[in-house]
Order: structure tokens, then C-alpha cells, then sequence
């Protein structure tokens, strides 16, 4: 059975300047105990999809789907203090700046044990113990001294880690890990990154990667969902994406990937996402895409049947290159 | 934290001696004498003027007296009263409760009423609520405090009959003062109906005194949580499921307390002004008063004197919010 299931997501902002839409029809399924990688250019409305879920917009934002779904609930029609009871407990979610996602007045432990309060009615004693055996899991050294500790006392890698484990405190069966590492240094990425793994092959919990770098996603992710401009174009198991993208795009990026890199110097797409202003009529990747034509420019492509990875594309590719 | 709370006091020393400086030209720089005042109507013969322009000092080059005065205030005195013959630190404590009883209840009016509401407003921004509060508190704060106090004691007083005009009881009720503080006191003295009315004489002045602090302290309280909402932080605490409560009127309000912190410290210092005109409108003996009645006087001791005093107290205010600052926010400590 399904654990998310969202369908035709579209989140609109109202903006001084007219609305804008961030995430466009954009589908998201997670299977229990599943690592889904969703990878895109900064823009591409990953975060916002995902803050949809988790009810986190601000008033300025619309949000419409056909279908949003957790553990087989209808999160569109339930109240907010509903969801209040799943959010935190069942999906939680870590963020990409983990120095500003703690409160600077409060201490480590007051909000890790905070979320331990709220949802398993823990009392002081066991909220205590819990917090210990938590920062154990996330690998901080010295946790009682540390629990006493104010967020601008640690590093930003004790701070996200600090983040984990007040995210997965309530164990949560899915959890939304936003880009965790970006903000972090390169030696301290690779750590966060294996203890998010262990931990969800410890918890057997969901997790949604959220990421840019498709080296990530290979050494991680069991499925990706590649994201464009606020559209998914592409759907795929990690060995089979990796091998036959079927999206120009995903191919792009793919090609983008120092590994691959003929020349020493890094091949970047050219071009950037669409924003609010210049979106076009047709493909929204087409202006970037060396395969467009006049078809692509004016008509917004269809979605290829699974064998074609959900391509949102009207020439997927396929091994032998254009089809 | 105690070495800077001694780098504080040590900011206080010159700020001290400027203010005692200016409260010392001040007075003397307003034209009239203060012996001729004192003469009232009778006058006085040359010889007996000049007796008491020495007795007085003022035969003295003016740096001369300054010194003189500085040396005294450095120990502790302050002098004494030329109308009253007590010393200015006699007068100013025993006048003193009065005014801060007073300033107490307006800052709790100011407070109680405006933190509260800017942090509805902040949470509810753009809606009626926030847009009536914000167009009232525009209002409030360009408010003439002379206008605003006999518009209300029309309303009030006059037109209603509810509230008393002037004083801080009913004459009917006589004790001794205990604490100074008539609230306090009307209870302890067990008089049937005397805390009622200390009660009705505190209204008016307290609304009419905490209005531009609260008007001020409404805006303050939201638009610094309006920054603070939109903080990762908050965020964070939204994704805990965490009820609307507790993240507004704890992980938020706490972090937007430091700026409302600071304009409460610096609204004492507008209450202390205010004070002023709002004890001689609802003639409240308070410093306020005696300091209006002390001009007029060319009482300089006195005005010296109670200027320093307001001074300081306003100095002691700011560095108490500076030490909350840092009770406050563990960060800003660390920094200092
Ligand atoms: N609160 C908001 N109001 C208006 N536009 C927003 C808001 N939040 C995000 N956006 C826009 O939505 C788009 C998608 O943003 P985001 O989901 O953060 O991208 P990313 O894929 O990098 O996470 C961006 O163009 C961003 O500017
Ligand atoms: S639809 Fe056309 S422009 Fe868009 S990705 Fe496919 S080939 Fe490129
Ligand atoms: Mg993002």
C-alpha cells in the first residue's frame, strides 16, 4: 500500500505582481519504508511541493490537488489541528539551513523534548531519557552535556543533526529531508548523509530526499523524480534513470555529473528555470533543451506511459537517443 | 556579564555628568530671579538682597557654584528646597510614590493592552483587527496628551459623572502613608470605600498617561513579530505540530521581545515627560507636579536635583532592559 500519495499538485502565490505558480500538476507516490530522491534546479518548487504536504505555507498560497493522501487520509479535507497530530508525528521534516531552523532561545533539549511532549504525552523523566537515547542516534557526542546547550553553541553539522533527531523523536514514518546538507561543509554532507540512510534502514521509515545533486541521489535514493520549473518530467528507479534517462533534462543533468564530464571543465545546462515572467507556452524546458522544435515551443508535452519513466516529454529518449 | 554590566556603568559616568551640567545651566538660563520670586509681592531692600545673594551663592563665578553643586551631588546631597527648606532628597521621596504609582499602572495599561494586541495583530496581519488596531494606534500615538486628557475627563467625568477630575482620593478619607503607594495604602487602612476610590481618581490619568506607550509598544510588538514569524525557526516549530499558541506566544513571542523590550525602556522615558503634564492636568502630587511648581519657582536646587533624579532613573531603566536583553536571548549574552 501506498504511504503518500499525491496527484496533480499545483500551488499558485499571490504575488504584488500577479499570481505565480511554483508547482505545477505534479505528482509524488512513496511506498512504506521507501527512499525517493527528488532532484531539480533551485526553483523548480521541490521545497514548496514538499511545504504543501506539511500544511507550512504562508496565506499567500493556493493549493490544489486531485489527490493528497498519507497512511490512506485525505490531508486536503482534514482540520488544522488534525493535522497537527500527523505533522510532527508521522511526517516530519528537516530543512536546508539548520542554523536558522533552531530557536536561538531555547536549548537543544527544550526542543527536542518539546515534539515528545505534544504527540507521545511523555513525561518528564521519559522525555529526558528519550531526548538522551536521540542525540545518541544522530551521533552527538556528550548528549546530556549537549541538551543543555543553546543552538549558537554548535556547528552547523551538530545543528542538523540536532534537527534529525528532533525530527525523528515521534518516529515518524516518513520523513522529508530538504536539501539537508547544502548548507553544510563537503566532509560534513557525506556524514549527514549516511546517517540518514542508517537511520531509515534502522526505522525502516520513508524518506524523501530532496536534492541538486544527482551524485547524491545515486549513492542513496532507491527511486528519483526528477523536477522541472515546477513540474515532474521524469520517474524512474535510480539504476534505470541513471542508465536510459528518458527526459532531455534528466539527460542534461546526468551529463552534468563531474564523472561524466568529458572536458575538465564542468558542462552546466545552459540557460535557467523559467520564472514568473517568462514562462513558455509549450515544453517548459524547451528554451534550455537541444532537441526542441516547433511542437515543443507551443504545445505543452504529454506524459509518457511508465516504460518511459512518466517522461513529461514529446520526444523521450530512448538508448538508441531521440525516439 | 559582570564585567559588562561594570563597561555599563562606566558609560554612566560622563553621561552622569553631562546630565548634571545641563540640569545645572537649565535652570539658570531661564530668565527671572530666584530671590526676587521668592520676595513675592512685598520685595525686599537692597541690603537684605544682597545678604541673601550671598547666603545663596550666587555672588559666586558660575563654574564656581557648579563645582560646588557637583561636589555636593557626588555626596549625596542634593541640597535644599529654597521655598519648602527641606532637602530636595526629602521632597523627591516623599513625592516620588506617587508618580510612580502612577507610571506603574500606565506601563501595565500600556503593556497588558498593547503587547497583546500587536501580537494578534501580527498574526492576523492585513486583517480587520490588524488594519483597526494600526490606523488606532497611529491615532493614539500622534495624540496631544493636553487634548486627549480634557477630552476625556469631558467624556468621563463630566458628561458620565464616573470618574473623579483631580487628586489621588476622595478628601473624605484620611490615613497615614505607609508604602506612599495609595493603592496600598487605602487597602491597609481598612476605611470602607477608600480603595474604591483611589481606584477611580487612578483611571483617567493612567489611560491618559499609558495611551502613546501603548500605542507605541502595540506597533513595536508587531512588527517585530512579524519579522520573527517568517523565521526558519518557526517554521521548524510548525513542523512539529506544535499548537498555534504555543509557537506564537512562545517561540516567537519570546525571540520579538527584544525590540519590544527596548521601547518599553524607552517609553519610561516618554512616561516620565508625560508625567508631567498629566499630574498638572489631574493635579496628581507626584514629581511631575512638584517639578512644574518648582520652575515656576525658580527653585533651582530642586529642579537640579529632580532632572538628575529622572535622569538617572531613566539611565538605571535602560541598563535593566539591557540586562534582560541578555536573560532574554542566550546569544546576545554570549556576544557581549
Ligand atoms: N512564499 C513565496 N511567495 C512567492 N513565491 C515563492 C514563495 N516561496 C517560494 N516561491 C517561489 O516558488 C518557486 C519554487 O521555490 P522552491 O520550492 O523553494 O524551489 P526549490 O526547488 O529550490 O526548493 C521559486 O521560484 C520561488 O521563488
Ligand atoms: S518536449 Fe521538446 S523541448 Fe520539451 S523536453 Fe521534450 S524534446 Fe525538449
Ligand atoms: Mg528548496
Amino acid at each position: 500500500m501506498t504511504l503518500l500519495r499525491i496527484r496533480n499538485l499545483s500551488v499558485d502565490f499571490a504575488t504584488a505582481s500577479g499570481q505565480f505558480r511554483a508547482v505545477d500538476a505534479m505528482d509524488v507516490t512513496v511506498d512504506p519504508g521507501e527512499i525517493l530522491a527528488i532532484v531539480g534546479e533551485s526553483g523548480s518548487g521541490k521545497s514548496v511541493a514538499m511545504l504543501a504536504l506539511m500544511g507550512l505555507l504562508p496565506w499567500t498560497a493556493t493549493v490544489t490537488a486531485d489527490e493528497m493522501s498519507f497512511d490512506g487520509q485525505d490531508l486536503r479535507a482534514i482540520t488544522p489541528r488534525t493535522r497537527r497530530r500527523i505533522v510532527g508525528k508521522d511526517i516530519a521534516m528537516i530543512f536546508q539551513e539548520p542554523m536558522s531552523s533552531l530557536n536561538p532561545c531555547f536549548t537543544v533539549g527544550f526542543q527536542i523534548k518539546e515534539g515528545l511532549k505534544k504527540h507521545l504525552g511523555l513525561d518528564r523523566k521519559a522525555r529526558h531519557a528519550r531526548a538522551l537515547e536521540l542525540m545518541e542516534m544522530v551521533g552527538i557526542p556528550d548528549p546530556a552535556r549537549r541538551l543543555n546547550a543553546f543552538p549558537h553553541q554548535l556547528s552547523g553539522g551538530m545543528s542538523q543533526r540536532v534537527m534529525i533527531a528532533m525530527a525523528i523523536a515521534c518516529r515518524p514514518r516518513l520523513l522529508i529531508a530538504d536539501e539537508p546538507t547544502t548548507a553544510l561543509d563537503v566532509t560534513i554532507q557525506a556524514q549527514i548523509l549516511d546517517l540518514l540512510t542508517d537511520l531509515q534502514a534502522e526505522t525502516g521509515m520513508a524518506l524523501i530526499l530532496i536534492t541538486h545533486d544527482m551524485g547524491v541521489v545515486a549513492e542513496t535514493a532507491r527511486r528519483v523524480s526528477v523536477q522541472y520549473a515546477g513540474q515532474k518530467v521524469e520517474d524512474q528507479p535510480v539504476g534505470p534513470l541513471f542508465e536510459t534517462p528518458h527526459h532531455p533534462y534528466t539527460a542534461a543533468l546526468l551529463a552534468a555529473l563531474p564523472e561524466r564530464a568529458t572536458s575538465r571543465v564542468l558542462p552546466t545546462i545552459p540557460g535557467v528555470v523559467p520564472g514568473q515572467f517568462d514562462r513558455p507556452r509549450g515544453c517548459l524546458f524547451a528554451p534550455r533543451c537541444a532537441h526542441a522544435d516547433e511542437l515543443c515551443r507551443t504545445t505543452p508535452p504529454p506524459v509518457q506511459p511508465p516504460g518511459m519513466g512518466l517522461a513529461r516529454c514529446h520526444y523521450p529518449l530512448t538508448e538508441e537517443g531521440r525516439g | 556579564m559582570i564585567r559588562y554590566l561594570l563597561a555599563r556603568l562606566l558609560t554612566f559616568l560622563p553621561t552622569f555628568l553631562g546630565v548634571t551640567l545641563i540640569s545645572f545651566a537649565f535652570i539658570r538660563v531661564l530668565p527671572g530671579d530666584p530671590i526676587i520670586v521668592m520676595a513675592g509681592e512685598r520685595g525686599l531692600t537692597e541690603e537684605r538682597y544682597a545678604e541673601l545673594v550671598r547666603q545663596f551663592g550666587f555672588d559666586q563665578p558660575l563654574p564656581v557654584q557648579f563645582w560646588n553643586y557637583l561636589t555636593g551631588v557626588l555626596q549625596g546631597d542634593l541640597g535644599t528646597s529654597y521655598v519648602t527648606k527641606r532637602p530636595v532628597w526629602d521632597e523627591f521621596f516623599s513625592l516620588f510614590p506617587a508618580t510612580l504609582e502612577l507610571s506603574i499602572c500606565a506601563m501595565i495599561f500600556a503593556v497588558g493592552i498593547g503587547l497583546p494586541a500587536g501580537v494578534i495583530a501580527a498574526v492576523n496581519r492585513g486583517k480587520l483587527f490588524d488594519r483597526a488596531l494600526m490606523s488606532t494606534a497611529l491615532v493614539g500615538y500622534s495624540m496631544p496628551i493636553f487634548w486627549w486628557a480634557l477630552l476625556m475627563i469631558i467624556v468621563f467625568s463630566g458628561n458620565l459623572g464616573w470618574t473623579p477630575v483631580s487628586g489621588r482620593i476622595d478628601l473624605l478619607y484620611f490615613f497615614d502613608s505607609v508604602t506612599g503607594f495609595m493603592l496600598i495604602d487605602s487597602a491597609l487602612s481598612g476605611q470602607n470605600g477608600a480603595f474604591t476610590s483611589a481606584v477611580r481618581h487612578l483611571i483617567l490619568p493612567t489611560i491618559v498617561l499609558g495611551t502613546i506607550p501603548l500605542a507605541v509598544i502595540a506597533r513595536q510588538t508587531r512588527s517585530a513579530m512579524l519579522e520573527v514569524l517568517s523565521e526558519d525557526y518557526i517554521r521548524t516549530a510548525r513542523a512539529k505540530g506544535l499548537s498555534p499558541l504555543r509557537i506564537n506566544g512562545m517561540h516567537a513571542l519570546r525571540n520579538a521581545m527584544i525590540p519590544v523590550i527596548t521601547v518599553i525602556g524607552l517609553s519610561v522615558g516618554t512616561l516620565l515627560a508625560g508625567a508631567i503634564l498629566t499630574e498638572t492636568i489631574f493635579s496628581w502630587p507626584g514629581i511631575g507636579k512638584w517639578m512644574v511648581d518648582s520652575i515656576y519657582r525658580r527653585d533651582y536646587p530642586v529642579v537640579q536635583g529632580g532632572l538628575l533624579l529622572i535622569a538617572s532613573m531613566v539611565m538605571i531603566v535602560n541598563l535593566t532592559v539591557d540586562i534582560l536583553y541578555g536573560l532574554i536571548n542566550p546569544k546576545i549574552r554570549a556576544r557581549k
